[in-house]
């Protein structure tokens, strides 16, 4: 398997190689992972990352996958202008 | 902000069934919410005729279904059917935002049904961000909404029903479909579309996944391997094909995001794809004003998510309207029906998970960390 040309997180460009470097550096929750590397921060909001990185950890840990923690889920679920947010206060 | 006495996250077969099912109870304050500038959801893609469902649609396009609801709505103007209306989040005072017309909203409902749907997964392997890889539905949308084929050669995937019906379409379209390919050793889709393509002469292999994609600006070739009955690949059974296209259609996962943040408690039950909402026989979650149905609580099809939206928009109703009305036994006729789906061997994984995801009763485990508490 290369891991340099495996991608995990689509949104920020992460190979397998990199995730499993910063796993190797000493970050092993997916909260820590996606402070260090953006990790599921991207605009598809870890729809797709979340799905496989919940799995490389458990096989390292040898453990289920439900024994991986997830990160916290906020809004907004996806991209929003400013202006929207400021609503007519914005328009002036 | 806007007040309403029930808002539906999600214009696909549950919200649509959800939304038509609250108003004919009685509920008059109705909005839904469809991220998507067309409502029915992956209905809309559904262009095989359902079966196997008893009474409910058996023989019918999804389509077809689609519009038939759309139809409904339309003689009904009371419900607030916004299209294009995305969720951004569920807060904690129980308040709903919403971008809409480049605008922002907050909605304060009684009850929420969420209906959200699932997202894909997706594998990892070597080269799989190559031009080429899509999932399922993907290849769907492209060729069923809007006529484009995706490519001439194509490698398959995943032989669950998804895998084996896409597989079909594309064989409809002229494409040429190389293989279907499983890592479990049993094809998970119904007999009757398996036998379809096998009858096209194409090849089902169980026990086979996907060593690597192959090419430079696109793919042009997949290497595929054996695995073991440990799921370890074996060596020196390696085999490359030449294909320009590789779908997947290894599995759905459900839609939970706003239930996590309208704090419902969830639990990791893989039967019905991951992690999902907790909830009560009447699909209401640990969250009172919130109540889950159709894919977003576990992966099952379009006719459990229409009968599942119908039976939590008489939930939502039965906490709100005074007490008295016909709406218990309507709930009794839903529940029958969904049992009846149920029923059998191919139910039998659904019915497992259920029960794993059903309050307080042996329920998987919860995953997450939340930002504010109850």
């Amino acid at each position: 398997m290369e891991p340099q040309n495996t991608i995990i997180c689509r949104c920020e460009d992460l190979t397998l190689a990199e995730v499993e470097e910063v796993i190797a550096e000493g970050y092993t929750t997916i909260e820590e992972i996606k402070r260090i590397c953006r990790l599921g921060m991207g605009p598809c909001r870890g729809s797709t990352c979340l799905q496989l990185i919940d799995r490389i950890l458990a096989r390292q840990r040898n453990c289920g996958r439900e024994e991986i923690k997830m990160p916290t889920n906020r809004p907004p679920l996806e991209g929003i202008k400013m202006k929207e947010l400021a609503g007519d206060a914005g328009e002036k | 902000m806007q007040k309403c006495e029930l808002a539906i996250v999600g214009g696909g077969p549950a919200g649509l069934a959800a939304a038509l099912k609250a108003r004919e109870v009685g509920l008059e304050e109705i909005y839904l919410l469809e991220r998507d500038n067309f409502l029915g959801g992956q209905l809309v893609k559904q262009t095989h005729q359902f079966f196997g469902s008893h009474k409910q649609f058996a023989g019918i396009r999804g389509i077809d279904i689609a519009e038939k609801f759309k139809d409904k709505l339309e003689d009904r103007p009371e419900i607030k059917a916004l299209k294009g209306a995305v969720a951004q989040g569920y807060y904690e005072d129980d308040v709903l935002g919403y971008s809409y017309r480049d605008k922002f909203f907050k909605l304060k409902p009684e009850k929420t049904i969420l209906a959200t749907g699932a997202s894909e997964k997706m594998l990892s392997f070597p080269n799989n961000d190559l031009p080429g890889i899509y999932g399922a539905g993907a290849v769907q949308t492209l060729m069923n909404q809007y006529g484009i084929v995706p490519g001439e050669k194509i490698l398959m995937i995943g032989a669950g029903n998804i895998g084996l019906i896409v597989a079909y379409q594309l064989l409809q379209a002229g494409i040429e479909v190389k293989a279907v390919i499983e890592a479990t050793g049993r094809i998970g889709g119904y007999a009757v579309h398996a036998s379809k393509i096998r009858r096209a002469g194409i090849p089902i292999l169980t026990y086979h996944t996907i060593k690597e994609a192959r090419g430079n600006e696109e793919v042009e070739a997949v290497v595929i391997q054996q695995l073991d009955e440990d799921w370890q690949t074996v060596p020196g059974t390696e085999q490359e094909m030449a294909v320009d296209t590789i779908c997947l259609a290894v599995g759905l996962t459900p839609k939970v995001d706003l239930a996590i943040q309208a704090n419902c408690q969830m639990a990791y039950v893989a039967e019905l794809g991951g992690d999902v909402p907790v909830r009560d026989k009447n699909l209401q979650t640990s969250n009172p004003r919130v109540y889950i149905a159709g894919d977003s609580a576990g992966i099952e099809e379009a006719t459990a998510a229409i009968l599942e939206g119908e039976l939590a928009a008489a939930g939502a109703a039965a906490d709100i309207l005074p007490e008295g009305s016909a709406i218990d036994r309507e709930r009794a006729e839903i529940k029958e029906k969904l049992a009846d789906l149920r029923r059998g061997p191919v139910g039998e994984h659904i019915r497992r998970g259920l029960t794993r995801a059903r309050r307080n009763q042996n329920a998987g485990r919860d995953r997450y960390t939340r930002s504010w508490k109850s």
